[in-house]
């Protein structure tokens, strides 16, 4: 309980004030290897010594973060850093993934995600989650957006779950293009236009994080700036957390910016600061395409 | 040495811009000589696999098509009320008891009056069906007013008269098809099929009918139903048994050494011969939970087991084959495992479950091992109203007219092959239906 207040506090605590029961004791000493502040203001995911582990292999290393509220955090770094696994961790996606094991202290709004009390289900609709690729159903646009409303009941006749679907595909900007089609198939969309929808059919669950694993990795340039645009908007009502291969596109969109590398956080910090005077060497490195 | 002069070697080595395209020209000329030997073996393949089908066919429809029309014979037959009625009660036992061969022999002998010893009688008797008595017994039971009057009837002939029909119709001598027939015999038949009393009909009693000893009464319609009865059970058991398996092994169950055994025991069980479950069943089904013998459903039950596996297997690839982006796209909003599974791996699994289970039901309708052992082998001459009665198999019921030694069943046999392919065509055909209005058009 007393972990929970802690958490609820408008500043959360920093990294080395967790308790030791959490996280082991040389797990500390590494996660203050972070340079930067991990902690966020109203911080609404709290995450402190996570590791994560596919069999043998230690894909994240004590990493600890804060995303706040109605803030967009980016996640960049080389490939197979552990950026994608971090996102995957915020709501336990990776649970689908039989040999991955997740250890530390994941912290929703105070709440231990990975406690034996904690419905998986609710904490997805609380954190959503919008893909590399589109992945729209194999259903209509309707379908597509009205589905998460639908199987969490948020709906309690069908005038209400139309506004859910209209408001939605509107915060997505896509209503405009897609109004007079609704019933056609979602994937008979073009790539940005189903990206979009899949951001619609996350925000239809009206949840309090969106999670965001490279959603422009598949785009051409004007589609990426639509999304871009997007994200822009939608940090007003959400905290966003992205992943992202494309440094300008972190600096375009993102208040802070976290560097991983080799499953670890090198350094976090506002995002200018970040791209500009960087604190750390390989942070530094990479920023300036020196590698990565 | 070799590392040292290396580089200027490997130098000098490189091809010329000529000796490239020479090169690449004879290996072109290499590839496309295979390409073209592959294609011809392919071309091969399928045109030996047409001329197969062609002879099968051509064999099976040559041999069998004459069994879809039955000689019949137009008898003037003279309803003698004293013979079928005496008392004139026309009390329905009485008129089912009563002995309807006389009215048979009467009008025979009124076309054929010169017979007179036993034996030729005897001759003269067995050109008609046994089956004939029968028919005239259905007439007078439907309407006992047709006592006392004259009708003219068409009555089947038997079965080695009606061999020997189709021989001379189709422009043979005749002599050797009728083999079994008497010099006598065959002068009687010239002169009926010259009054114009003889013709070849529809053989409706083929596809109405039983199984009989008699090849002119035998029909095909009990093993028909009985095959249908038996299909029922085995789809019914063995696609929602299939895929409730193939769901939870492939989404709910953990890796384990539990989960690895029953799979290895579930892809041997699709290679143990079909003999073997008809032991299974005759022990567990009948001797143990005491089903009756020789019923569809434990036909069905049989087939089910065997066809489970081959179910099992086809709905887990097509399960995998589903795009994980769609899982992920269900579970990131917050679906559950079960509305994931339910609402969106099914719907795009379905089409590639249904071909399995065509697959299977296919394999099962032509089945005949398993069903010898647990007594579908036997001569059943009723047409089965349900799972429970005794009933035999289309594939069995091959099997035994094939044995039969009367020479008719040769044709009824190619005749039972061709109902056996067009039940498996309808039963693929509606398969492909359903997979077709399953499958998503985007």
């Amino acid at each position: 309980m007393l972990i929970m207040d802690k958490a609820q506090d408008v500043v959360a605590p920093p990294a080395d004030t967790v308790p030791a029961a959490a996280v082991p004791a040389d797990a500390q000493r590494l996660a203050s290897d972070t340079v930067g502040d991990v902690t966020a203001k109203d911080a609404v995911i709290c995450v402190r010594g996570g590791n994560v582990f596919y069999g043998d292999t230690h894909a994240l290393i004590n990493v600890s973060l804060d995303i706040g509220r109605n803030e967009v955090i980016a996640l960049i770094g080389p490939s197979g850093c552990g950026k994608s696994t971090f996102l995957r961790c915020l709501n336990r996606m990776n649970d689908t993934i039989e040999s991955a094991r997740v250890k530390g202290d994941f912290r929703l709004d105070g709440q231990d995600m990975y406690a034996r009390d904690t419905d998986v289900v609710m904490l997805r609709a609380r954190v959503g989650m919008v893909f590399q690729k589109p992945n729209p159903f194999p259903k209509s646009i309707y379908e597509n957006v009205a589905y998460g409303a639908r199987i969490h009941g948020l709906a309690a006749n069908r005038a209400e779950l139309d506004d859910i679907v209209y408001g939605s595909l509107e915060r997505a900007g896509l209503v405009d293009e897609v109004k007079d089609r609704l019933d056609d198939p979602g994937t008979g969309l073009s790539g940005g236009q189903q990206q979009r929808l899949c951001i619609a059919r996350t925000i239809a669950v009206n949840p309090e994080v969106i999670l965001m694993d490279e959603p422009c990795s598949a785009l051409d340039p004007i589609a990426t700036a639509r999304i871009e645009d997007l994200i822009d908007e939608l940090s007003e009502k959400y905290a966003i957390a992205i992943v992202t291969h494309s440094m300008q596109q972190a600096a375009r969109v993102s208040n802070r910016t976290a560097y991983f590398h080799l499953g670890r956080i090198i350094e976090v910090g506002p995002t200018d600061k970040i791209f500009t005077n960087p604190a750390h060497k390989l942070t530094e490195d990479y920023v300036t395409g020196r590698f990565g | 040495m070799r590392a040292n002069d290396g580089d200027d070697d490997r130098a000098r080595r490189q091809l010329s811009p000529e000796e490239t395209r020479r090169r690449v020209d004879a290996s072109l000329r290499r590839r496309y000589r295979s390409e073209q030997l592959f294609r011809l073996y392919g071309l091969g393949s399928v045109c030996l696999g047409v001329v197969f089908l062609l002879v099968l066919f051509g064999t099976i429809i040559g041999s069998g098509y004459s069994a879809f029309r039955q000689g019949f014979v137009r008898l003037d037959v003279h309803f003698d009320a004293d013979l079928i009625d005496p008392d004139g009660g026309r009390d329905l036992d009485v008129l089912s008891a009563a002995d309807y061969s006389l009215l048979v022999k009467a009008a025979l002998r009124e076309l054929v009056p010169e017979v007179a010893s036993r034996a030729e009688k005897r001759e003269l008797n067995g050109l008609v069906s046994s089956g004939a008595v029968f028919e005239l017994r259905d007439t007078v039971m439907a309407d006992a007013q047709i006592l006392g009057q004259t009708r003219s009837l068409w009555l089947p002939l038997s079965g080695d008269v009606d061999l020997w029909i189709k021989a001379r119709s189709a422009g043979k001598s005749g002599e050797d098809m009728g083999g079994k027939l008497s010099a006598n015999q065959r002068a009687w038949l010239e002169r009926l099929q010259a009054d114009d009393r003889i013709e070849l009909r529809f053989n409706r009693t083929f596809f109405t009918s039983g199984d009989s000893r008699e090849p002119e009464l035998a029909g095909i319609w009990g093993a028909t139903k009985g095959s249908f009865f038996m299909l029922l059970v085995t789809l019914l058991l063995s696609f929602p048994l299939g895929v409730a398996a193939a769901i939870y092994l492939e989404e709910f169950a953990r890796r384990s050494w539990w989960v690895d055994i029953v799979e290895v025991n579930i892809n041997n069980l699709a290679a143990v011969p079909s003999i073997v479950f008809g032991l299974l069943g005759l022990a567990v089904f009948i001797n143990f939970f005491g089903l009756p013998r020789s019923a569809p459903l434990v036909g069905g039950l049989v087939l089910t087991l065997m066809t489970l596996p081959v179910v099992i297997i086809a709905s887990r690839a097509a399960i995998k084959a589903v795009p994980p982006s769609v899982r992920e796209a269900a579970l990131g909003i917050g679906a559950s495992q079960m509305q994931m599974v339910f609402h969106h791996v099914l719907p795009l699994a379905l089409p590639g479950m249904l071909t399995g289970a065509i697959i299977g039901m296919a394999r099962a309708l032509g089945e005949s091992a398993p069903l010898l052992m647990i007594g579908m082998v036997a001569f059943i001459v009723d047409v089965p109203g349900g799972p429970m009665s005794p009933s035999t198999a289309l594939p069995v019921q091959i099997y035994l007219w094939a044995d039969s030694p009367e020479r008719a069943f040769v044709a009824r046999t190619s005749a039972a092959i061709m109902v056996l392919l067009a039940f498996l065509l309808v039963m693929n055909a509606s398969a492909v239906w359903l997979r077709s209005r399953f499958e998503r058009r985007w």
